[in-house]
């Protein structure tokens, strides 16, 4: 249509010289305002200590990986990364195997209570961890889970769960249903239905899906710290310990802290269409 | 889409229901347990009856901690829904830039809570901190360990630097589903910017911006770590909202009873907000026709 082109083309023209200005300062301002204190922390994170107390600089003028060295030798540092990726792998496998025919049900299927349930689903989405943690502590305690990684693994299902079944259950609502009927009239059983056609279907929406499950148990700091000691201590309590026991050691927290962002940040590109989404619980 | 009435399709959902009732079920009843019983230790309990939670509602401690929750929560919903609405309309609408925009902004999103608390504690201090620094380089007096006001402004600007790009976000996609012939017809009209807005990009993104809301009401109301790690909950109880508040008291003192109690009228809270949302979310699905 070329009417419609040259109409967009007059309009972006006229309007973009006063308009692009404004918008770009706008978005330069906040990127700057997101980006400066992660910049101070990479900036910290290659400095020596004595080089942090003792002078004030923009930039490392003695460039150092001192501090990556140290997390990388020190077992106790390491094995935070260890067990925090050990319990949120744990944690993404658990949640997406359950909530992948639970999703399912929910986006073909009425049935007896399942507005109910869905909505109870959520309100373990929304509840505080703060309520949770004490009763956690005695569960798994009692149980003899206590400082294990499943035990962190099966506490964070309490969100990731509700999570999982939201977001899938938006990405299946997306795919027709005359598709599963085809199967079922070809003589496909359910379950090599869902495994051989119907999960190759929403295959992006359980990428999706998993990277969330993996961020949220990722970023969690408070049940995982109560519900271990030594065995399984996530890197986000040995970084709270280190502050408080010692307060001083500013350039490994930092360089501590710089590697935790790291797997979010290796693989953001590729969700960047749906970020929203996924905050959202899949209703965008 | 149609759904077809299917009983069978409880069995799908067996195993959520088995999982979540582990998780969520059990310890909460537990805390029901523990919300009308007292202890001289010992494991003995006997019944208290309400008598925790009267003390809890008339408990000027946690009645301050809600106070703060809430005035927290409505500073930053006041400023990060302008904010990142703001934003969402500055972003470039498609190309190389928009992809940079999505992953810078999303950054602090993917950051672990505490390590956010982290960032700002470093960056916040006199002698060490690119913005205390400054500030006491300008003359300005600033300091979140000693003087409650820099407590909560610290908190407030980590919390609208953690969470705005959240809500641009979504409000990126809402604009991003309005389809270009509406401009093109607020132009042919002579509609100025504002009328632009006000009567073309906002309704469409009225949706998602409700959720955003929700969702930043529900998560800043149970928010811990981040103010947890950068004030712990101080200068005095100057910054300490209401889940510091009961960790300190669960965990801390081990009162089970009155944190009992605490916990099931903070859930409450939270239960409300959320049928609340659940009732929002599903009358737009329906609006959408989905």
């Amino acid at each position: 249509m070329p009417t419609d082109t040259a109409l967009a083309q007059t309009r972006s023209r006229s309007m973009s010289l006063p308009r692009i200005n404004g918008r770009a300062v706008v978005m330069v301002l906040y990127l700057a305002f997101l980006l400066v204190p992660i910049y101070w922390l990479i900036n910290m994170s290659l400095k020596s200590n004595a080089e942090i107390l003792g002078s004030f600089s923009l930039w490392p003028r003695n460039l150092t990986f001192e501090n990556y060295v140290t997390i990388f030798t020190d077992p106790a540092w390491y094995w935070g990364y260890i067990n925090s990726i050990i319990y949120v792998t744990m944690n993404t496998v658990i949640s997406i195997t359950v909530a992948l025919p639970a999703a399912y049900a929910f986006s073909r299927y009425t049935f007896m209570g399942d507005k109910h349930l869905f909505f109870w689903l959520l309100t373990n989405r929304m509840a505080p961890p703060a309520v949770f943690a004490l009763p956690f502590f005695q569960l798994y305690s009692s149980v003899g889970l206590f400082d294990t990684h499943i035990a962190v693994a099966l506490a964070h299902t309490l969100f990731n769960v509700p999570l999982a079944v939201w977001i899938l259950e938006g990405f299946m609502r997306g795919v027709p249903k005359e598709i599963d009927e085809t199967a079922y009239i070809d003589g496909y059983g359910f379950g090599r239905f869902f495994v051989k056609i119907f999960m190759p279907l929403i295959a992006s929406g359980i990428g999706v899906t998993a990277f969330f499950c993996f961020m949220f148990s990722w970023v969690e700091l408070l049940l995982s710290r109560t519900l271990t000691s030594v065995n399984a201590k996530p890197i986000a309590a040995t970084m709270t310990r280190t502050v408080s026991a010692s307060g001083l050691d500013w350039g490994v927290l930092a360089a501590a802290g710089v590697l935790t962002i790291v797997p979010g940040a290796l693989v953001i590109y590729f969700v960047r269409n749906y970020i929203a989404k996924g905050f959202a619980l899949g209703r965008v | 889409m149609e759904k077809t009435r299917n009983e069978k399709a409880w069995f799908l959902v067996l195993p959520v229901l088995v999982l979540v009732a582990f998780s969520a079920v059990i310890p909460l009843m537990t805390v029901v347990n523990y919300s009308v019983q007292d202890t001289f230790g010992n494991n003995v309990f006997f019944w208290a009856g309400l008598e925790w939670f009267k003390e809890t509602l008339a408990s000027e401690r946690i009645l301050n901690a809600l106070g703060r929750q809430a005035f927290f929560t409505a500073v930053i919903l006041a400023i990060e829904v302008p904010l990142g609405i703001l934003v969402a309309l500055s972003m470039p609408k498609r190309g190389v830039w928009a992809s940079v925009c999505l992953v810078l902004m999303a950054l602090p999103l993917l950051i672990p809570w505490n390590v956010v608390g982290t960032i700002w504690q470093i960056f916040g201090r006199v002698d060490i901190g690119l913005l205390g620094h400054t500030l006491a380089a300008m003359g300005i007096e600033y300091n979140y360990t000693q003087n409650a006001l820099d407590a909560w402004v610290t908190i407030i600007v980590m919390d609208v630097w953690h969470w705005t790009s959240l809500v641009a976000l979504l409000a990126y996609a809402g604009l991003q589903s309005i389809p270009e012939a509406y401009y093109q017809a607020a132009k042919i009209d002579q509609a100025s910017r504002w009328k632009v807005f006000r009567y073309i990009e906002l309704p469409k993104m009225s949706g998602v911006l409700t959720i955003a809301i929700l969702l930043r009401f529900m998560d800043s109301f149970k928010i811990y770590t981040e103010p947890f790690v950068v004030t712990g909950g101080g200068p005095g109880n100057s910054t300490t909202l209401l889940s510091i508040d009961l960790v300190k008291m669960a965990l801390g003192q081990f009162d089970l009873g009155p944190a009992a109690a605490f916990s099931i009228i903070y859930f409450l809270i939270i239960l409300l907000v959320s049928w609340v949302f659940f009732t929002v979310m599903t009358n737009l699905d329906k609006k959408e026709g989905k």
